[in-house]
């Protein structure tokens, strides 16, 4: 390729540049731009790549379809008196956005491997925009959901409630439950610092959030302690919420989204306390031995 | 006058392992200045200090003036930063990449839209622009790169090995692209590089790294005619990397799967 002459270059003077502020000024005015950016650059992605979207609706169309139609038959689990089908559908909608979030840790992991985080992290934005980022990008898969399941239930005849209102809370607490399960997955990240073990780690709490919560069957039916733990699961909380706005049953909205959004903030700012170590990686793994043992030697 | 960057017996330890010991840099402005040293020298930990991606924990190193441990945010608005990896998006296209950065700096929408036509313009990639940089060439990559570390005018511009994983014609290209381009705007450069001929021809000055300490700084021409009559920098290097060069020492596991990997995706 002939190399061609560069045009005129910037160079910081010569235009109208933000000039950096003052030392120890905080960069928090950039939180909600910089959130947006990394928003819009998530949905750019999942629009040059619509297949991901698609395979990811399989998962609660099977579960509707196979599962939801043999257990409606079967009435073993006391749905109150609806179909259990009508009962499981917002719970298959707050799993389905949990499984697409909890990969954001492994997500997270392959970027810093990849170069992309670390040059992301040499940018001026407050650290917690890049998580929220991440999280609110969850909550927008988590939507593609909302419309999948919907579909669905419309198809197997499940009666949900289809008054706006109550559709934009269902996307309001979808994408509060995503982000918290993806700022979750990103502090479990932090912690396990590598692919394998996030893997083990995210498939082991994956199963006691979903079973362990109310998604498939009433806190009723199950044991004291695992009550106890449905308590505390935040997936819980959001199937209550989802729960009332689309079938109508009684949940206490307003605590339940309170839940969630304290949820979300604690998540965002462990995974975010938690990026400096994960941007270091695995300590010690840049040599077998160590350099003073080398140089002693040399 | 401050300098571009000013290390004072920066030192960083992985854990019991002295990475960076006691360095001791400075780099005026305007000047490109080139690390050298073998795998697991120290360079590349030198660079994630100088970036704020690593705390700066002993010693203390200054960009422009401004101390990096202390002032991480400022610092990070003064250099634009390419690491050895690919770290451009390869899911977004190029104009996207460089758009979301533009975004990130905070630029407004007038003058982010005309920096990245500027800055793909320069880097000849206007007509690749809309095109998904999962199907570009490794050349074209980290132009994009560069293009990416220049949407914020930075004053330093910090290249940790450019030009690994690129071929021949790749490489000849980005250091005409580089010369150029500081021809232009008298930007800092600090890169480090495993090429002799890259640091020949790119730097105005080196230091040779090795086992986490600078054993050597000076011009190219300073360093040859230091080491004897009809001396190459290579013949520098070698006495500088001693006998544990071509040892299974260097770098480690991790290092070496980095550099294939990035070296994979140049392709």
């Amino acid at each position: 390729m002939p190399f061609v002459a560069p045009a005129e270059l910037p160079t910081g003077s010569d235009r109208d540049i933000p000039q950096p502020p003052r030392l120890g000024t905080p960069s928090w005015a950039l939180l909600p731009q910089s959130v947006g950016a990394l928003c819009l650059a998530e949905i750019q992605k999942m629009r040059h790549d619509w297949t991901e979207l698609a395979t990811r609706a399989l998962q609660p169309v099977l579960w509707l379809v196979i599962f939801g139609e043999t257990f409606t038959r079967l009435h073993a689990i006391p749905s109150g008196g609806r179909p259990y089908l009508d009962f499981l559908a917002p719970g298959i909608l707050a799993q389905s956005a949990l499984f697409v979030a909890i990969f954001y840790g492994i997500h997270i992991i392959w970027e810093r491997d990849a170069g992309i985080l670390p040059r992301l992290l040499v940018t001026p934005i407050p650290r917690p925009a890049l998580i929220l980022g991440k999280a609110f990008a969850a909550g927008i898969r988590g939507i593609s959901q909302v419309i999948v399941v919907f579909c669905v239930s419309l198809i197997l005849g499940v009666s949900l409630n289809f008054n706006p209102l109550h559709i934009l809370g269902t996307i309001v607490i979808v994408v509060l439950g995503a982000g918290f399960f993806a700022s979750l997955s990103m502090t479990l990240a932090g912690l396990a610092l590598s692919r394998d073990r996030l893997m083990g780690l995210g498939q082991a709490i994956t199963m006691p959030l979903f079973f362990a919560s109310n998604a498939l069957y009433p806190v009723k039916v199950m044991p004291g302690w695992v009550q106890v733990l449905t308590k505390v699961n935040p997936l819980s909380y959001e199937v209550n919420a989802l729960r009332g706005l689309l079938i109508g049953t009684r949940a206490p909205l307003l605590e339940d989204f309170a839940v969630l959004l304290v949820a979300l903030v604690v998540g965002v700012t462990a995974a975010s306390a938690l990026l400096k170590r994960l941007v270091r990686g695995p300590t010690g793994s840049k040599g077998l031995r160590g350099l003073r043992a080398r140089r002693a030697r040399a | 006058m401050t300098a571009a960057v000013a290390c004072r017996q920066l030192t960083f330890s992985f854990g019991e392992q002295l990475a960076v010991d006691h360095v001791d840099l400075e780099i005026a402005p305007g000047e490109v200045f080139g690390l050298l040293g073998p795998n697991g020298a120290g360079k590349t930990t030198t660079i994630r200090i100088l970036t704020t991606l690593l705390p700066c924990e002993r010693g203390s190193a200054e960009i422009f003036g401004v101390d990096v441990g202390r002032h991480p945010m400022e610092v990070r608005r003064l250099i634009g930063y390419v690491p050895q990896q690919l770290s451009a998006d390869s899911g977004l296209t190029g104009r996207q990449n460089l758009m979301l950065y533009a975004r990130l700096y905070g630029l407004p929408g007038r003058v982010r839209r005309q920096v990245t036509e500027e800055v793909l313009d320069a880097m000849g990639l206007t007509e690749s622009a809309d095109r998904l940089v999962r199907t570009y060439s490794g050349g074209m990559v980290r132009r994009l790169e560069l293009a990416q570390a220049l949407v914020s005018s930075p004053k330093l511009l910090i290249l940790d090995e450019p030009t690994t994983g690129l071929d021949p014609i790749g490489r000849t290209d980005m250091w005409e692209r580089l010369h150029a381009l500081r021809k232009q705007t008298g930007l800092t450069v600090l890169l480090t590089t495993h090429y002799m001929e890259e640091a020949e021809r790119l730097c105005d000055r080196l230091a040779m790294m090795h086992l986490g300490r600078v054993r050597l700084v000076g011009t190219p021409q300073e360093l040859k005619s230091a080491h004897g009559e009809g001396a190459t920098l290579e013949d520098v290097f070698r006495t500088v990397a001693g006998r544990s060069l071509g040892s299974d020492e260097g770098g480690g596991y991790r290092a070496v799967r980095g550099a294939r990997r990035a070296a994979n995706r140049l392709g």
